[in-house]
């Protein structure tokens, strides 16, 4: 009785949590596991693409011979399968006499059906056909696109065929800068995570103490955070524009640069420093500084939940032996941050290492700001070759795999729970 | 007359004095500049100074005459005088309605600089100065200047898409400095992108899709997540544990490394331009999170209540819907915000599958508003859209969106 009511529930547990396994398992393993597999195939975005005839030409109306011709380009977009069983499919306009010789179509009433065995990859074809049409259907003004033309085909599935070859990490690793791509994801990371880091741990210490308005500012102070990613960069672009922006003009007013700053167009500055002249990454800091910008609220968040969690005797002890505010934060409050700041550095860390939506709209990786994942899109999509991007997201992900196990070595164990 | 203070206690009140002059001088000039208009100057030499003999005056009058009120006016009086040796009006500002930006700044910023100097000696020893005394003072003055550089740095940008979201192209070519309202335009001129974005580009459909898109996220998410949470907090089952530590293990997958194979699955699925694709992968990104937080809220609940309720014949079923979710409304509140903040912040998917203008998100409608074509202030007017909706819920639930935020403490 016992054991069969522990397999019932067992068997309940399961069908309950089946469901939103599934749905994360598709959505998430499942396409890191098929990252894999993409990134040692031949695949091009177009290959995606099923044949398909472009718009039907505008036809020839000939009212004097009384002839219309009716045209369409065909095309195996692909560059390597072939697609077999092509058939065409089209509605044509009523009142036309099918010609004797109509190649590969036949004509029934008006459904065109055409049919071909094999395209060999990149095949293309014209199709004309020259119907014969009463005066009548010229009057009619009968617009011959009217119908949308169907196209089917066997083809075999780019993902599924072909054989397994390394280019695309070939191709990955030989481009020119994917060192620097490497070294602008390390900075990126680093200081964005610091950035918000230190900028939380900051606002913390601001808001961590009774005063009118505490409410309002932390609220306030969440705003970046919640705000769509997309507002917030545009606002940014335009606020940093060379032309337009309000921070360039604010800086010639007041006489603080002589030129507008291209604040995400220049990859490096030119700074001269008591005759010291070094090259700073204006576009990478810019973003890094958005970064900061845009997350220290989630710092600011946990850090502020754990200060107002601290116990107030070991300040007032403190007090008492005539501590000074410093030496309070550096030898009572520090301390306890500890455990928090280390785990949010991790977490941030790792967020910040897939971080691609903020460069993305902010620089779409120009100027010295491709960061791996931006890269990943570069070659997914940009450069429209499916497999090298699905390289390049092997390569992000096996970063970050050694980042989380360095993650879960690294955490402090009384955190876990 | 004049009491005695150490050399320390004069330059720490003039140190104070001179940064808080800085700050409030420099706020009033870009307030004319920004919102005034006006074509302000910014001496800051003059306000270090100006400010410097401020504080030290009030220091030495509070000393003597133990009335702050006094000491106050003495020194906002000695810091705008000092202010008024700078050759020219104030900030540049001497002309008709400039005049005001101009004396009515100057009194104004001395009056808050001399605020803050009040404040940061405010209930402190000036006889016997110590490391106590000076590290408060430093610690004020910090906050202070922390205080204003965040409610900047976070509102301005906010204040700037709003206000060019309110202007028209000739006023922003004019003059990008100029960050006041012109209120007397009119209602519905002031308001004119608004209304060719919501009509001609289409946003009033787009604001129609993403509430869809994310209440049906939303629903999706607490539909599938609140038996999954269930079964990890009450239910006994092999894979228990490691599936509760793990689930959020999810979350540190890049969202860029997911997209490229979902891009090429669905498009081969006929997925990909269709709400349906958005409506399979937004659930799954939330999905971990809900879970997690919900499976901590179940446990918390006392369980004796659910036998109750089991004991009395209920089934596991009808305890979840009558036991279990009732006491559960904060969490779900929490739950349930958090995912539909997320469905509608996000952009990646949006941006990848969306091609077809009729079924836009916001997010994916405001992309299309980045062209060269398309003035500037639409594109704010598009921002301030999608950012607006999401803002308010935020301020009007902001206790529940606070606890799902740092349970789930992520958004990618």
């Amino acid at each position: 009785m016992k054991a069969s009511l522990k397999a019932q529930e067992q068997r309940l547990a399961y069908l309950m949590l089946l469901p939103p396994l599934l749905i994360v398992a598709a959505v998430v393993i499942f396409p890191v596991v098929a990252n894999f597999w993409i990134s040692f195939k031949p695949v091009g975005l177009a290959d995606l693409r099923t044949p398909t005839p472009s718009v039907r030409e505008p036809g020839n109306l000939d009212p004097a011979a009384g002839t219309v011709e009716v045209r369409y380009r065909l095309a195996n977009r692909s560059g390597k399968l072939v697609i077999g069983d092509v058939v065409l499919r089209d509605t044509l306009a009523p009142g036309l006499t099918a010609p004797a010789d109509t190649g590969p179509c036949a004509v029934a009433e008006e459904d065109l059906t055409c049919r071909w065995d094999d395209w060999a990859p990149r095949y293309s074809e014209r199709l004309t056909l020259v119907f014969a049409a009463q005066p009548a259907f010229f009057e009619a003004g009968i617009d011959l696109e009217e119908s949308e033309p169907e196209m089917t085909g066997n083809a075999e599935n780019p993902m599924l065929s072909g054989g397994f070859t390394l280019d695309n990490y070939r191709r990955v690793l030989a481009q020119r800068d994917f060192v620097q791509v490497l070294g602008v994801t390390v900075v990126y990371t680093v200081f964005g995570t610091l950035g918000a880091l230190i900028l939380g741990l900051f606002a913390a210490l601001l808001l961590n103490q009774e005063f009118r308005g505490r409410t309002l500012l932390r609220g306030l102070f969440l705003f970046p955070y919640v705000s769509p990613v997309i507002a917030v960069a545009f606002t940014w672009v335009f606020f940093l524009d060379p032309f337009s922006g309000v921070l360039n003009a604010l800086g010639i007013h007041y006489g603080i640069t002589e030129t507008p700053l291209n604040f995400l167009g220049t990859e490096s500055l030119t700074i001269d420093l008591f005759g010291l002249e070094f090259g700073f990454p204006l576009a990478l800091a810019t973003v890094i500084a958005f970064e900061a910008w845009r997350y220290f609220p989630l710092a600011f968040l946990f850090i502020l939940a754990r200060l107002q969690a601290l116990p107030s005797d070991l300040y007032e002890a403190a007090s008492m032996d005539g501590a000074t505010p410093l030496q309070k934060f550096r030898f009572i409050t520090l301390p306890q941050l500890v455990g928090i700041l280390s785990i949010l550095f991790m977490l941030r860390f790792i967020w910040t290492f897939n971080k691609f939506d903020d460069i993305f709209l902010m620089t779409g990786g120009a100027a010295g700001t491709r960061t791996l994942t931006v890269n990943v899109y570069e070659q997914g999509f940009a450069l429209l070759n499916l497999g090298a991007g699905a390289a390049a997201a092997v390569i992000t992900f096996g970063m970050l795999a050694v980042f989380m196990v360095l993650y879960f070595i690294g955490m402090p164990k009384e955190e876990v729970s | 007359m004049g009491a005695a203070f150490s050399p320390a206690v004069l330059l720490a009140s003039a140190i104070i004095g001179a940064l808080a002059a800085v700050l409030g001088v420099s706020v009033w000039s870009l307030l004319a500049t920004m919102v005034g208009g006006q074509d302000a100057t910014l001496p800051l030499g003059t306000a270090l100074l100006a400010g410097a003999l401020q504080a030290v005056v009030f220091v030495q009058v509070e000393a003597a005459t133990r009335r702050v009120g006094v000491a106050y006016a003495a020194g906002v009086a000695l810091g705008c005088v000092a202010f008024l040796l700078h050759p020219g009006p104030p900030i540049g500002l001497a002309d008709g309605a400039a005049a005001g930006w101009g004396y009515g700044g100057m009194v104004a910023s001395f009056a808050i600089t001399g605020l803050m100097v009040r404040g940061a000696f405010d209930g402190l020893n000036l006889v016997e100065f110590h490391r106590v005394e000076i590290e408060t003072i430093i610690i004020r003055l910090l906050r202070g200047f922390g205080i204003a550089f965040f409610t900047l740095s976070v509102a301005f940008p906010f204040y700037v898409m709003v206000v060019t979201s309110l202007k028209n192209q000739a006023e922003l070519i004019a003059n990008p400095l100029d960050l006041g309202i012109d209120f007397t335009r009119g209602f519905l001129t002031l308001t004119s992108s608004y209304w060719q974005v919501l009509t001609e580009f289409n946003f009033a459909r787009y604001i129609g899709v993403s509430t869809l898109v994310s209440v049906s996220t939303m629903m999706i998410t607490l539909a599938l997540a609140i038996p999954g949470a269930y079964a990890v907090a009450r239910l006994r089952f092999p894979g228990r544990i490691v599936l509760s530590q793990s689930i959020l293990l999810i979350y540190l997958f890049p969202a860029i490394v997911l997209v490229l194979p979902l891009y090429a699955v669905f498009s081969q699925l006929g997925l990909r331009n269709s709400l349906i694709g958005l409506l399979i992968v937004y659930p799954a990104t939330t999905l971990p999170v809900a879970l997690y937080m919900l499976q901590g809220y179940f446990r918390g609940l006392p369980a004796e209540l659910e036998e109750a309720g089991i004991i009395d014949g209920c089934s596991r079923w009808g305890v979840i819907m009558r036991i279990t979710l009732p006491l559960s409304l904060p969490a779900l509140a929490s739950v349930g915000l958090y995912v539909f903040m997320i469905a509608w912040n996000e952009f990646l998917f949006a941006f990848m599958f969306l091609d077809d203008p009729r079924i836009f998100t916001l997010s994916r409608g405001v992309v299309s508003l980045n062209s060269s074509e398309v003035p500037r202030q639409y594109l704010m007017a598009g921002a301030v859209i999608v950012t607006v909706p999401i803002m308010a819920l935020f301020l009007w639930f902001e206790r529940y969106l606070v606890t799902g935020l740092t349970a789930g403490g992520v958004k990618g």
